[in-house]
């Protein structure tokens, strides 16, 4: 064999074993301590169909899926704790698997002991060497919630105009804003931007259902989409009134902000304005 | 006008010789049809999501615990993408499963005429199994159904499920509501385990009726027709079910007992069952059920035709069950205790008193499994299975003579290796052994009768 020809073999097995999870790489949440070696065969069950045998994305069933899986090997996650363009936590994969993704194909695993979930989680960290070079970012800090009063959700309605949020999301936030049609994700692939107005009363967000969660979602960003982080923009006690503010979009949703704004008069901005016309 | 009208015929040793020809056969047969029992898998549920079976089946059709809550959920993901209008409009959720297979089948001691003896008897060949054609899914989010026409070898089609289910109401997974005929609730399921032979293709404890008992209720291993509450949490390690059916063992046209049009009473059944994680082995689970129900003894008639049930004499079959996980090794653990009327068990019209013989008792009997599969990996399992039902009381004192009549003891091993695993179609290499004892049920000794089962097969599905 010449040295041409074993260099080339030489590069084509170090580029296999670089392609192939490492093994060793753990997850920790609470007192649970998952390994890859063990999340192998899991993923084989229950991932591989649509995230691929090599974490990429690329599954079987990839081609037909919509939004499409996500890809371990570039470890850009949507769901975390942790500021934009870092990764998440441990916690953060933990619940994405359990949770599971609304409007997606992929489902909540929680039917799966915790064991078997904190495993799985170690398997797709070993796709992506990012997570031997850098270490999660540490999670924001989320103030107590303020009280949801009329103010509160005046002063949201406030800031959805100023962060121009429904240039995305629509004036009453039905994802149909002037720029939701030319959205497209970090794949290239198209996006829609969240519709308040269709979710019901479980009111699932892609990252969570509750206020918490919504106020982590717009504070540290969608990685891999083009919803940003306001984390620079929005004082923390604000982001609360944006909570409540985006909570009275979901119009179907029995909630407390809903009763609050009803009952103070309190309107979103008529379709196609820029600015908010009333209840401010 | 009594069912049976004829009683049965006995030699001095009190046996039951004509009838229990009869009887051998009918119970044969009854076996042989229960290898095409339908067994549920549905690639057009991998062809909806995108999921692979393994996603949902440990072995298919073997439910792992992702299906087991995905199946509670009304055959949903619960992600708001379930309903068919976010389907392409090409997809169509309909599958069908055969087996296509070599099998041999023996009974050590059947009556021949030629000889006048009973000798062992051994068939074999080429075969196909029953027909599967399965349509199942969501009508509207929140709304699932299933339709399961399915054909025995040789047979005609029938409905063997045929159901709409209206799920998560008041948005709650404890109240789940189902109407149709449907499988009972059982976290245990017949219809979803893998083993097909002749022998082993059912499990005698869910069919089993003692000699001589003409009870209309072929067992919880009958899809029943009914109306069902259930409901579970949201992980499915916690579910019950409630179902109130008719007396018609999932016979259409009112029919009890064979006898169509005279149905007229109401069977009730009940199951619970919770599972918690262990940690480093899996999801055990344990559960209890029971089925209460009533059959008729005999019939109104108008012109010689049945017109109704009469005579109604209760029935029951309880028992609880276990499901273990030791990583990739789980055992499926059962026991029944089952009880018939004496007019039931004695095939005597319950308006006929005196027909009864002296001492007549209602049959009782206790039976039981343990069921072992070890999964290699999501393409490869191991089955291995023994089953006995023994009776703890026969309804007749003629057959002291003969206490283990009717009495089964059975065992079967297997594998199944699937060659490939995609979200479009299933295909699984099928080899089962099984035989199973029979007490006292040889047509001219009265003795133990051995039946045996090879099986070799192609199972697919798409």
């Amino acid at each position: 064999m010449s040295v041409v020809s074993k260099r080339l073999l030489g590069s084509l097995a170090l580029a296999m074993v670089m392609a192939l999870p490492a093994l060793s790489q753990e997850a920790k949440v609470g007192n649970l301590t998952g390994h890859a070696e063990s999340g192998k065969k899991l993923y084989r069950r229950y991932c591989k169909g649509c995230h691929g045998p090599l974490g990429d994305g690329n599954g079987e069933n990839a081609a037909w899926i919509d939004p499409k899986p996500r890809d371990f090997v570039a470890a850009t996650f949507k769901c975390r704790s942790t500021p934009t363009g870092t990764l998440p936590t441990d916690q953060d994969l933990y619940d994405s698997v359990s949770r599971g993704f609304t409007n997606s194909n992929m489902p909540h695993w929680d039917s799966l002991p915790p064991q078997n979930r904190i495993d799985l989680v170690a398997y797709l960290k070993a796709f992506s060497p990012r997570w031997q070079s850098e270490k999660p970012g540490d999670p924001i800090k989320v103030p107590a919630e303020s009280a949801v009063t009329a103010q509160s959700v005046a002063h949201g309605g406030e800031l959805f105009q100023k962060m121009e949020c429904w240039k995305c999301h629509g004036q009453q936030g039905r994802g149909d804003g002037p720029s939701a049609a030319t959205l497209t994700d970090s794949k290239d692939q198209p996006i829609r931007p969240y519709n308040f107005a269709d979710a019901g009363n479980d009111a699932r967000f892609k990252c969570g259902s509750s206020n918490e969660d919504l106020y982590r979602i717009f504070m540290t960003g969608l990685d891999g989409t083009p919803m940003p982080s306001f984390a620079d923009v929005i004082q923390p006690n604000d982001a609360w009134d944006l909570v409540h503010y985006l909570r009275t979009l979901q119009i179907h949703r029995h909630s407390k902000e809903n009763e609050v704004s009803k009952g103070s008069g309190t309107k979103a901005p008529a379709p196609g304005s820029e600015k908010p016309t009333g209840g401010n | 006008m009594p069912l049976h009208p004829g009683g049965s015929k006995r030699t001095k040793a009190g046996r039951l010789l004509p009838k229990s020809v009869f009887l051998i056969t009918l119970f044969l047969s009854l076996f042989v049809s229960f290898t095409s029992q339908p067994g549920y898998a549905i690639p057009a549920f991998a062809r909806k999501y995108g999921l692979p079976c393994s996603a949902c089946h440990i072995g298919w059709p073997l439910l792992n615990n992702f299906g087991i809550a995905f199946k509670d959920n009304g055959y949903q993901l619960m992600n708001d993408k379930d309903s068919p209008i976010y389907q392409n409009p090409a997809y169509f959720p309909i599958t069908f499963r055969v087996t296509p297979q070599w099998h041999l089948e023996n009974n050590n001691k059947v009556a021949v005429d030629q000889t006048g003896t009973e000798q062992s008897v051994t068939t074999h060949g080429f075969d196909l199994s029953g027909l599967d054609i399965w349509t199942a899914g969501t009508l509207y989010k929140n709304i699932s159904f299933q339709v399961l026409p399915s054909m025995g070898e040789g047979d005609t089609f029938h409905f063997e499920s045929a159901w709409v289910r209206f799920d998560n109401l008041l948005n709650s997974p404890w109240l789940n509501v189902k109407v149709g005929k449907f499988e009972l609730d059982n976290l245990l399921s017949e219809k979803r385990f893998l083993t097909l032979s002749g022998v082993g293709g059912a499990w005698f404890n869910y069919h089993f009726l003692p000699q001589g008992d003409f009870n209309g209720f072929g067992g919880i291993g009958d899809n029943q027709l009914g109306v069902e509450l259930s409901g579970h949490n949201r992980n499915s390690y916690s579910r019950y079910s409630i179902a109130l059916l008719s007396s018609v063992d999932g016979n259409p046209g009112l029919t009890t007992a064979g006898a169509g049009n005279t149905s007229r009473t109401y069977d009730a059944y009940v199951n619970v069952n919770q599972g918690f994680a262990v940690k480093g082995l899996g999801v055990q689970r344990i559960g209890a059920y029971a089925y209460v129900g009533q059959s008729p003894t005999y019939f109104l008639t108008s012109g010689d035709v049945p017109i109704q049930a009469k005579g109604n004499r209760s029935f029951s079959r309880v028992g609880a069950y276990g499901w273990w996980f030791i990583k990739d090794l789980d055992v499926e653990t059962f026991y029944m205790h089952g009880q018939d009327n004496v007019y039931l068990g004695n095939s005597i019209a319950a308006n006929d008193p005196a027909g009864l013989p002296a001492g007549a008792a209602g049959p009782s009997w206790n039976g039981g499994f343990v069921e072992a599969h070890y999964t290699v990996n999501p393409q490869f399992i191991f089955t291995g299975r023994y089953e006995l039902v023994h009776m703890s009381r026969q309804a007749n004192p003629d057959l002291a003579a003969t206490p283990n009549l009717g009495n089964v003891d059975s065992f079967t091993i297997g594998y199944r290796w699937y060659p490939i695993m995609l979200s479009r179609a299933g295909l699984a290499f099928h080899n089962e052994y099984s035989q199973s004892k029979m007490g006292n049920l040889a047509p001219l000794s009265g003795t133990d009768v051995l039946n045996r089962s090879l099986m070799i097969g192609f199972d697919f599905d798409y």
